[in-house]
């Protein structure tokens, strides 16, 4: 990468590009394992349409491959949320729930984008599919409300993030409104969870980093052992093709 | 889903079943849920369909394993498609054997323990990229090369269910060899890693036919039912001809040095296969066997208590009737699943090693 890495990392689109492919990539961690067959084709499927995102935004700003697989951790800016290890069906659940409803309301107010506009239903169906698990593992069997219950308390100290205004971004010239942001999904994500028998937890929105750790390549201990997977054949064969 | 038998009637009154099923299969008509079948006939399709649908579910394990190391995002996309189709396939098919009056768990429980067989190629390890290029081009080439056949098979369900998965199947295979040509065109590296995949996919693929006719116990039987059309070997000879154009073409050699063109038959003549190593890997001795079926049980097992949750949770949204009609247990699993009716006593006779590789 050359001089302009460092206006090219500063972009927006690229951290909303490295939110959709890491959370694509742990999503695709789950082929094979999944607890009924229907989530095989479900967890795919919204994996897919995170890695359409990512290499939509990465066709905006160069070349896809060169982004994903020749960058170090401390130059991606996905946010942590995405990042973190699936866990059991819980955990991948209430982060996908999570994200799923940061990432409608956000590309819902990005009208000006031909790719959100698409995203945007894509989106919607994740985040439809996120609700209805949490609702029946939240109100399901006592083990699985457990479950839920400390998938939501693990998670929560990355939320902070999704709320830290990434600069530059903008809807028609303006900034996107990022309080409005907060509001709605704080509102939603308490009668989800609510509905689900869960309780919104009262511990902190963030990590011992500081917000937006993530947005500024501050990672968390697995994303490096996760990249060194994704990016190794690739950097094995400088040049080729694939 | 209900299948209606007739009564338990006189010898003539099965006659008459039999004589109308009979006349069914050779006008070609298409047999269907509801209409009269021998036993044996429902037997022999509910493994095979069942073993079909087990070996798309456990096809996804060796393609898998390179979703997470997929060297570009376009590739990273085709193979997260593609097993996303694999999984779309196991449940069309579960769906054609329901239809026959088995339900999916029943299914799956013989798979989990090894009482029902799935595509013994799927027990070779996928060693490096090149080999999701492989298995596209020549194990997916072989399972169309068996399936385009079963797309007029005389059981409808499976019959329209081979012909969307088929559709998919030649778009896997097509990109399979892209990406082989890719590798063989690129640089040395690439080009040797390609070849090293066909050397090692070649065999076991043309064993995917399943043994030569003069050992195949059932095919008579199948293709008299006109469940099979085409003879094992006649299929394998096909995928052979097809396939040498085709390696040349990628720059590519096929491991036999035996293979050779006979201008009297007007067919590739090729090399003995190692039938000892087809018999040992169905035995559960090849290189992938307990790791596949532990995967899938640790899946599955691993995945009870979602499956339990989704469970309760519809229980809580029913009536009060139809909860205490229901009961607790036999709905448990029914519920994620969704509308499998266990009508019928098990009807499968367990695996019979002989047949043809169900994929």
């Amino acid at each position: 990468m050359t001089d302009s890495t460092a206006a090219l990392l500063a972009r927006p689109e690229l951290a909303l590009a490295d939110d959709a492919l890491v959370l694509s990539h742990r999503l695709g961690e789950w082929a094979g394992h999944a607890p009924v067959l229907e989530e095989e084709v479900a967890l795919a499927n919204i994996a897919l349409d995170l890695l359409g995102q990512a290499r939509a935004l990465y066709g905006e700003l160069g070349d896809e491959d060169e982004l994903a697989y020749l960058r170090e951790e401390r130059q991606f800016r996905n946010c942590q949320l995405t990042e973190q290890p699936n866990g059991d069906f819980a955990t991948t659940i209430v982060r996908q729930l999570f994200f799923s409803r940061w990432q409608e309301l956000l590309y819902g107010q990005l009208t000006d984008r031909p790719l959100a506009v698409k995203a945007v239903k894509e989106v919607a169906y994740h985040r439809d599919h996120a609700e209805h698990w949490t609702l029946r593992l939240g109100d399901g069997t006592p083990e699985s409300h457990e479950r839920a219950q400390r998938a939501v308390d693990d998670l929560w100290r990355y939320t902070g993030e999704l709320f830290q205004p990434l600069e530059g971004l903008t809807v028609e010239g303006h900034p996107v409104d990022w309080d409005t942001l907060r509001v709605s999904w704080d509102g939603y994500v308490a009668d989800v969870l609510d509905r689900a028998t869960l309780r919104v937890p009262e511990s902190p929105r963030q990590s011992g980093w500081r917000a937006g750790a993530g947005r500024q390549g501050l990672h968390t201990e697995s994303f490096g052992r996760m990249l060194a997977e994704m990016q190794h054949l690739h950097r094995s064969h400088p040049g080729a093709r694939w | 889903m209900t299948t209606v038998l007739p009564e338990q009637g006189t010898d003539a009154e099965a006659q008459e079943f039999q004589r109308a099923f009979d006349t069914a299969v050779a006008a070609d008509e298409r047999i269907e849920p509801r209409d009269w079948m021998p036993d044996d006939y429902r037997a022999t399709l509910v493994r095979q369909i069942a073993q079909h649908a087990h070996s798309e579910i456990i096809g996804m394990q060796p393609e898998a394993n390179w979703i997470t190391r997929a060297p570009s995002l376009r590739r990273k996309a085709i193979l997260l498609a593609k097993v996303q189709d694999e999984a779309g396939h196991g449940l069309y098919l579960y769906s054609a054997a329901e239809t026959l009056g088995v339900n999916r768990e029943e299914l799956l429980e013989k798979l989990h323990s090894g009482r029902q067989k799935y595509s013994s190629i799927f027990n070779y390890p996928t060693l490096t990229w090149a080999d999701v290029g492989a298995i596209g081009w020549l194990v997916d080439g072989a399972a169309i090369t068996n399936q385009v056949p079963l797309c007029r098979c005389s059981y409808g369900p499976y019959a329209r269910a081979m012909v969307r998965v088929c559709k998919e199947e030649s778009f896997h295979q097509r990109q399979g060899y892209e990406l082989l040509l890719e590798l063989s065109r690129g640089t040395e590296a690439q080009h040797a890693m390609a070849q090293d995949a066909v050397d090692r996919w070649w065999w076991p693929s043309l064993m995917m036919f399943g043994p030569p006719d003069d050992e195949s116990a059932h095919s008579a039987q199948s293709m008299a039912w006109k469940i099979k059309r085409h003879s094992n070997d006649e299929l394998r000879q096909r995928f052979v001809d097809i396939c040498v154009p085709q390696a040349e073409a990628l720059g590519l050699t096929l491991p036999d040095p035996d293979l050779r063109w006979d201008t009297e038959s007007g067919h590739w003549e090729y090399g003995a296969i190692d039938w000892s190593e087809f018999k040992a890997v169905l035995r559960g001795h090849g290189p992938c066997n307990e790791q596949r079926l532990s995967q899938r049980r640790a899946a599955h097992e691993s995945g009870a208590w979602v499956r339990a949750a989704a469970s309760a949770y519809a229980r809580k949204r029913q009536p009060t009737g139809a909860r205490n009609a229901t009961g607790p247990s036999p709905a448990a699993e029914q519920h994620v699943t969704a509308g499998s009716e266990g009508g019928r006593p098990d009807t499968d006779e367990g695996p019979r090693s002989r047949e043809a590789d169900p994929r």
